[in-house]
This record gives structure tokens, sequence and C-alpha cells, in this order.
């Protein structure tokens, strides 16, 4: 799907050079080469190592069509009891397509009562967000979603 | 495409405005947003513009120019001096001999009775400023000033908003009378009501005034926009708060 | 001029859990922006946020670039003491601020 997306907006850039209105809907910014899939399995290695991830307990919260890429709200929660034996340690959150993939790292224990934080992130392009949650008894959990992120009209230049 | 290519048609074609928007079809842009982007705007712990409405309090109470005074000095607690002000604003200024907005009134305030420099437009300060004494009037319905000095104006004001400008020959009015409830691209094209300024809008990160958003929607349509303060600018605000008569400030809005 | 807007309950009973908010003002400028001149925009950043409850750490997050301008955090703990929860940002250019808010528990 995301493959799908990124296809459909390069035809529709290529259409719109051609029309005078369309020019004004077109952001042109210059970026570095994007993160890669590659990158983002590695950031990922980075913090699991050779543990093995699951998937699932990670529930990850985020608009399926982003009004603007700048500012997109994100919520990761995981299922645990939260006690002083079985806590989340710490939930990793990663991009495929920015210039980087690490968003953020949050730590938090049994005392967090509810394994639960939101933010508010940036996403430069229609891609995949992971979720990884670290438990208590040193397990990788994981939940991924695909964020369709709309191109704003009218941008204002830099 | 298709869809795309049918609202440029539409906008190329159509020659003359289709006429004002009805009292009871007109839609903040709030009422346009994801649930999402409502709910940022909605909690004040989670709406950033409470940062600079934070700050201009602070601000409002701390002396500041040669005179050595706040302006808490002069209007007292700004949760009743302020109170339904930018409602009412852009107002006449009687030693300019023109309308001045918000900005341009805090401004005016700085130097003639501070005596302090002017801020600059979109500074942090002027934005923090502006937003908190806008603040004061959230949820009071828009009241422009029926004030017959400011008609000659707010009719200049009228006709820069139905005027055909820029490389894409479009007015204000063809988007935002006539096409209010179609998209460009992925958003929506919205009514243009001006409810909420400053407003933090996500495209930008940071809180800004009605004056960018008109410069930015300027240079959308590839026309020369105005310099920050000019004339031209406070009469289409001025024409754009009559427009939105009797809708409610949001102050600090957010948008996307 | 910097501010933070936190949110934390005045007053909860002891054992309940609480969502805290915290909201700073920052650019965060990524250092992948270019001017129109062309020239790279240099990173500005909070790297870091730690909230302490009376002097113990319970929450604390590493930020990137892709955390976005004007940075919104939530998340919870267990109210169990009255106190005082400490927030600090640490940042590129040597940012750092802080902030507090007191909670009574019952």
């Amino acid at each position: 799907m995301p493959g799908k997306d990124r296809s459909t907006r390069r035809y529709f850039l290529k259409a719109a050079g051609g029309t005078a209105l369309a020019g004004a809907m077109v952001r042109i910014t210059l970026q570095p080469a994007d993160a890669t899939p590659a990158m983002l399995n590695a950031a990922i290695r980075n913090v699991v190592g050779e543990a093995s991830l699951r998937t699932g307990r990670v529930k990850l919260d985020i608009p399926p069509l982003v009004e603007n890429g700048n500012t997109v709200p994100m919520t990761v929660s995981v299922t645990s009891p939260m006690t002083a034996d079985d806590y989340v340690r710490s939930i990793h959150v990663f991009n495929e397509k920015n210039p980087q993939p690490y968003i953020g790292n949050f730590y938090l224990g049994p005392a967090a009562g509810r394994a639960q934080v939101s933010t508010r992130i940036r996403l430069a392009d229609s891609q995949k967000v992971v979720a990884i949650a670290q438990m208590s008894d040193g397990s990788f959990w994981s939940a991924s979603v695909d964020v369709v992120v709309t191109l704003a009209a009218c941008t204002e230049e830099l | 495409m298709r869809g795309i290519g049918a609202i440029v048609s539409a906008l190329l074609l159509v020659s003359a405005s289709a006429g004002e928007i009805p009292q009871q079809q007109r839609r903040s842009g709030y009422s346009f947003m994801a649930p999402d982007t409502k709910a940022m705007q909605d909690d004040d712990t989670s709406n950033p513009g409470m940062l600079w409405v934070l700050d201009g309090e602070a601000l409002w109470n701390k002396p500041i120019g040669t005179a050595n005074k706040a302006c808490a000095d002069c209007h007292g607690g700004a949760k009743a001096s302020m109170k339904g002000v930018a409602a009412r604003y852009p107002a006449f200024d009687k030693s300019l001999a023109r309308p001045v907005d918000l900005e341009q009134r805090i401004n005016l305030c700085r130097t003639a009775q501070q005596q302090a420099p002017a801020l600059d437009y979109e500074s942090h300060d002027l934005l923090a400023l502006t937003a908190f004494i806008a603040h004061q009037s959230r949820g009071m319905p828009i009241a422009p000033a029926s004030d017959p000095q400011l008609e000659p104006f707010l009719a200049r004001g009228r006709a820069l908003f139905m005027q055909r400008q820029g490389q894409l020959n479009l007015a204000c009015a063809n988007c935002h009378d006539d096409n209010w409830d179609k998209h460009l691209a992925g958003s929506a094209i919205t009514q243009g009501q001006p409810t909420g300024y400053p407003m933090y809008r996500l495209e930008w990160q940071t809180l800004g005034s009605l004056s960018r958003r008109l410069r930015g929607c300027m240079t959308g349509i590839r026309a020369q926009a105005f310099s920050y303060g000019a004339p031209e600018l406070v009469e289409l605000e001025l024409y754009l708060m009559s427009r939105a008569g009797g809708m409610p400030v949001e102050t600090p809005a957010v948008r996307p | 001029m910097a501010s933070a807007l936190i949110n934390v309950p005045k007053r909860a009973k002891r054992g309940d859990v609480i969502e805290i908010r915290a909201l700073t003002s920052h650019i965060m400028e990524t250092g992948y922006r270019r001017t129109a001149a062309g020239e790279v925009i240099p990173r500005d950043i909070i790297t870091s946020f730690t909230c302490r409850y009376n002097g113990r750490e319970i929450f604390r997050a590493d930020m990137f670039p892709a955390i976005a301008a004007n940075p919104y955090l939530s998340f919870f703990t267990t109210a169990n003491e009255s106190g005082t929860f400490a927030f600090e940002w640490i940042g590129d250019n040597g940012f750092s601020q802080t902030a507090s808010a007191a909670i009574t528990v019952e």
C-alpha cells in the first residue's frame, strides 16, 4: 500500500507540473536521502539486539490519514499489569522514510500504573511507523501502522 | 487525478463570484478539521497556542520602555479590560485616520504610551501579546464596530477579496466564497473565516497572524503579497472580520 | 522567552493512576532543512526530557528530530505521596529548562 501511494503521488506531481493552479499546491523541499527499510531494521536491531521481536501487546494509535505531516498525534499503549515484577521497561518508536529512523525512546517503570505515552511526531511522507515495547522480562513486542500523509495545499516558502 | 482536474476547471471557469456565504452557512475552519486536530485545539493543556498566551500574560504585566509602564498599569487586568476587544478589531485609529489591527494597536501603545520600540511582525512577543489579548475574547461573537469612518476601508477590503490577482488570476472569493465545500489536493478549501488568530498552524509549526496567513494565500496564487502592516492587508482583515460577524472567537485556534 | 505548560492533577487519592501532560516551547529544528540560499539550518532540538516525582525519576524520553515542534508529552504515574513533580528538558546549544508542579495525595 505505501508503495502504491508513493507512485500515485509521483504521478500527481508530474502531471501537476503542466498546470499553473496545481503549482500552488506543490511544496518543493530539498531533503537528503530518506531512511530506508534497511535503516529502519538496523535501528530496531540496535534496540532489540538478537532478542526475538513478537507482534502484539502494543497498540499504536496514529490517525490513518494525517492532515499535516509536521505535527502528527501519536499514542502508544502496551498491555501490561504494571506490577513490580511485570511491567513495561521502555517504548521505542521508529519510522521508515524520515531522514533518520528514530522518533523517540520512552522509559517508564512499574510506578507508571499505565503503560501509555502520547506525543506529536513528524512524518515526511506516507510511511510505516513501528512501536516496540521492552517488558521487564526482557521480551520485545511490537506494532506497526501505515500512515498516509497528505500534502498541504498552499504552503509557504521557507 | 480526475477529482483534482475537476476542481481546477471549476475554478478557472467561474467568471464571477457566486456570492457571499449566508449567515447560517458560515463555518469555522475548525469544522473542516480531523478529530485529532480538533482535540488539539479543544484542550488547553494540549493546545500549543496556549504557550504564547502564557508568555503574553507575562508580557502584559512587565514594565517596559522609557515610561517603565506595563500594559497592566493602564489597562489593569486583561480579563476584564480586554474582553471583547479582539472581537471588534481592526478598529479605527483617529491619529492615523485609518483602521489598525490588534498587532498595530499593541505597537501604537508601545511607542506612544510605554515609549518602547515597536515589535516586529510575527515576532514571538508580538504574537504572544496579541494571542493573550485575543484569548480574552474566546467564545464571544465577532462583532465588527459599526463605525461610519470604517466604511470606505471595509469597501476596499471587500473589493480586494473579490479582485482576481496573481499569475493564477484568482480572487479570494473564488475559493472561499464559491468553493469552500471542495478540496485542493488533500486539504479542505474552507471559508477562510478568521475566527482564531493568532493561530497555531501545524504547517507553520508555530503561532502566526492573520496577516501571515493572507500573505501565504497571496503567494499561493502567485500574487505579490502585501508587506506586513500594509493598509491593504488591514482592509482585507476588516472585511474578513465583518464577513465572519457573529462567529465565536477561538484564539488560539489550531489549524492544519 | 521559553515557557512550559504542565498539567498535573492538584489532588489525587493514594494509588490513583494520574495523567501528566507537558508542553514546552521549542522550535525542534531538524538539521535537515535548508534556507532559500541552500545553506543547511543547523540542528536545534530538545534531546531529553525527564520527570522526577519527589526526586525519583518516573519517566524519561530521548527525543529525535522527528518529534514535532513545541514538544508535547503525555504519560502516567501512580500517585503515592504528596510532593513535587520536577520536569527537565535538555537540548542542543545548551538548552535547559525546568518546571515543577505540586500534588496533594490523600
